[in-house]
């Protein structure tokens, strides 16, 4: 092994430790799928509200719930965690912030963002329902 | 002789799906117009309290209608076009990849047009 161990080792996922920007590349993934529900949510908000107040009633009841408050919790994380890795790759496409340093900066950058957007939009939220 | 390729092929670039870089093109351009879009729904959904006639009220101002659908419309291109990558990546066999594909963008192009005719009813008062 001596003459390979200054070499850098392919990342085998089961023994390597991811960096950040490459957890938050999977992260990406994960929540635009997750966003795609989110979108369908919104489609089944606004459908039962122009159906009825009853049906939108029922939806609303649904999402009132503790499991639908950490679900919409979820999703405005997931929504601003997304907007902010994609305006990330928006930068990188133009060919912008690629050297190390920067990769971890924006990456750190995008979580705290979306950190304070999320609590900023919870904070609004739930001052307008009290 | 190099490669197989005609120089017309070369020339147009469009590659074996025919389609050049369109995917990665639209995935950009439905990125860039979600940006102003996201911010605007995520801060006015919050600021408005949940009863349905404050929704309903919001939702018939034609300007907020308008936006609305705009971002229906580019929120499920934007989630056809990333699902696609995703399924493409992940599902190996060609037969199950291309019928979750099919599947993927029928429910995307479906709850388009549902959202698309609810925030329509609501404006239109009917």
């Amino acid at each position: 092994m001596t003459p390979h161990s200054k070499q850098p080792l392919s990342p085998h996922l089961q023994i390597y430790r991811l960096p950040l920007s490459a957890i938050l590349s999977i992260t990406h993934r994960a929540t635009g799928v997750i966003l795609a529900l989110g979108a369908m949510m919104l489609v089944l908000i606004l459908s039962t509200a122009a159906n009825s107040p009853e049906t939108y009633a029922t939806t609303h009841q649904q999402l009132d719930t503790w499991y639908g408050q950490i679900f919409l919790l979820g999703l405005t994380f997931s929504l601003y965690l997304h907007f902010c890795n994609g305006i990330r790759h928006l930068f990188w496409d133009v060919g912008l912030g690629f050297d190390l340093d920067t990769v971890d900066k924006s990456a750190k950058l995008a979580i705290f963002v979306s950190i304070v957007f999320t609590v900023a939009t919870w904070w609004v939220a739930t001052r307008m329902a009290g | 002789m190099d490669s197989l390729s005609t120089p017309l092929s070369k020339v147009k670039g469009l590659g074996s799906a025919k389609e050049g870089t369109t995917h990665f093109w639209h995935q950009r351009l439905t990125a860039l117009i979600l940006i102003p879009l996201v911010l605007w729904f995520g801060f006015s959904i919050a600021s408005m309290p949940v009863e349905h006639a404050t929704l309903t009220g919001w939702v018939q101002q034609p300007a907020v209608a308008i936006a609305l659908i705009l971002l229906i419309l580019s929120t499920f291109y934007h989630a056809q076009l990333g699902l696609q990558i995703v399924i493409e990546d992940y599902v190996s066999t060609h037969s199950t990849r291309t019928a979750s594909i099919i599947l993927s963008n029928f429910l995307c192009l479906l709850f388009a047009i549902i959202g698309v005719v609810a925030v329509l009813k609501i404006s239109l008062g009917s």
